[in-house]
């Protein structure tokens, strides 16, 4: 079975058959990662396009080193060089892209929905890496193959998601999946980081942190997004790190072998304490390493002849 | 490399070409030609090339024991990633993982699979074994020749060489499959 589709734009619509193909191909590219030569010939003679409207460094990053690692020719498209500044659409943008013959383009952009508007205007296979508050679908999609490379099962699994879910489309795709898959995701954030009707998800929401922790096998930490505080949305930063930050004590209260994710970059001291960052615990990096085997399983995926 | 089979739907085309003893009997044979050729199994490591290849190899590393008192290194390749075609398919086929667990370096390296037709697979092998590392030889052993070449490569150990035409189908069919050992050939 192959991935019958043209685009990634989101981890509602996929199956767990499909979700399970794409991990599993991962596996066989992580495989490749640990090698000295860290290169296969499958994607030689495509391109794939980097379009980014929104800044970033790690999500760039690793579509490059993917694409770069099958044989690729990559095309980074960032927001300030771009045409959009003297005021071309998104779609025309895209097309003139296309019009080069990209064969995939991955689109990282402030608005939701973004994505999939650019999927109905172009053939090229269109993979999201982030649209607004939407989803974020490599994203969980590496979060998945990191907590299950740890020997975790999904089903029964209890997750618990910290912090501004309201505005995080990495929570948001790791919701879809996670429930689908069927683990037990608990949100933990303050009132005022948390969607009205998220409930509707299946999922329970934890307006404090330690009862919502309790007995959970995977700590999700969000990133705080400072740049959104005097939003009132919380009175200060000291305390929400206070009631939100995630400390070596409140670890305790987890599973004893639960481990500790954050999709970065991470705020020392604020949504997650230095030493819980560092800690035995911490899958951090491992999420980095994995976010490059995954994309190239994706990008792989994603570039048949169609 | 041929895929795990479906049971054949239409077991009247088919032709028995090997049955259960003949496969085992040309393995020990094969076996016995590759502790002979390499003056024992020093150096040797044997690479099964998915699917059929991997089942035929863990065969013949265990007949090489037998014979040497020796556990020869084994590897699984997937050439999928190498494969010439991967631009030209719809749709892309699932991905099996490649482990050689051993150092390359200076071994000499017998590919192992089940049929050799037109060579390609043995050609994206042999590229996918050399991004793994330099082996100081690699050798090819196969269940069935079937002709059709259509790139310059020859087995060293040959099971059986089997005339066939291009359109025929032939199929080895193995316990690791759920099915008895056997060799046939069927018409499209």
């Amino acid at each position: 079975m192959g991935l019958k589709r043209k685009d990634l734009l989101s981890l509602a619509p996929l199956s767990v058959d499909e979700i399970a193909l794409i991990l599993d191909t991962a596996d066989s590219f992580k495989e490749v990662t640990g090698r000295e030569i860290k290169k296969v010939p499958a994607l030689r003679g495509k391109t794939v396009v980097n379009l980014f409207f929104e800044p970033s460094t790690r999500t760039r990053t690793s579509f490059e080193l993917a694409a770069k690692r099958l044989s690729a020719d990559v095309i980074n498209f960032a927001q300030s060089s771009s045409s959009v500044v003297k005021g071309e659409t998104l779609l025309d943008t895209a097309r003139n892209i296309e019009a080069m013959q990209a064969d995939i383009i991955v689109l990282r952009h402030s608005s939701a929905g973004a994505a999939e508007t650019l999927a109905r205007g172009v053939r090229s296979a269109v993979i999201n890496a982030g649209d607004g508050w939407h989803e974020h679908p490599t994203q969980a999609l590496l979060d998945l193959y990191t907590i299950r490379e740890r020997g975790l099962r999904f089903e029964g699994l209890r997750v618990a998601i910290v912090g501004d879910v309201s505005h995080s489309r990495v929570a948001r795709s790791n919701i879809y999946a996670l429930t689908k898959l069927g683990a037990e995701v608990r949100l933990i954030g303050p009132a005022t980081m948390m969607p009205l009707d998220i409930r509707q998800l299946g999922v329970q929401v934890y307006y404090n942190m330690d009862e919502g922790l309790r007995g959970v096998n995977v700590i999700m930490m969000l990133r705080l997004q400072l740049e959104r505080q005097g939003r009132a949305l919380f009175p200060t930063i000291r305390e929400y790190a206070r009631l939100y930050g995630l400390t070596a004590e409140r670890v305790k209260l987890a599973d004893a072998g639960a481990i500790v994710m954050h999709p970065g970059p991470i705020n020392r001291g604020v949504e997650i304490a230095p030493d819980v960052a560092d800690s035995l615990s911490s899958v951090i990096l491992d999420q980095v390493a994995n976010g490059v085997a995954v994309r190239m399983g994706i990008l792989y995926l994603m570039s048949g002849a169609g | 490399m041929t895929e795990p089979p479906a049971t054949p739907k239409d077991r009247a085309d088919e032709k028995l070409i090997m049955d259960s003893g003949d496969i085992a009997r040309a393995l020990t044979r094969i076996a016995h030609e590759i502790v002979e050729r390499n003056k024992g199994v020093q150096d040797v490591a044997l690479v099964g090339i998915r699917t059929g290849g991997v089942h035929l190899a863990h065969r013949l590393v265990k007949r090489i024991h037998i014979i040497e008192g020796a556990q020869v290194p084994i590897g699984e390749l997937d050439i999928t990633l190498y494969r010439d075609d991967l631009a030209l398919l719809k749709n892309q086929p699932v991905l099996r993982k490649t482990s050689v667990p051993f150092d390359l370096a200076d071994k000499v390296v017998v590919l192992v699979d089940d049929v050799l037709f037109t060579g390609r697979t043995i050609r994206a092998a042999m590229d996918g074994l050399m991004d793994l590392g330099r082996p100081g030889e690699i050798q090819l052993a196969v269940l069935i020749d079937r002709g059709h070449r259509q790139l310059p490569i020859k087995a060293t150990y040959i099971g059986k060489n089997l005339p066939t035409s291009r359109e025929e189908k032939v199929q080895v069919l193995l316990e690791e499959y759920g099915e008895d050992d056997r060799v046939v050939i069927s018409k499209p």
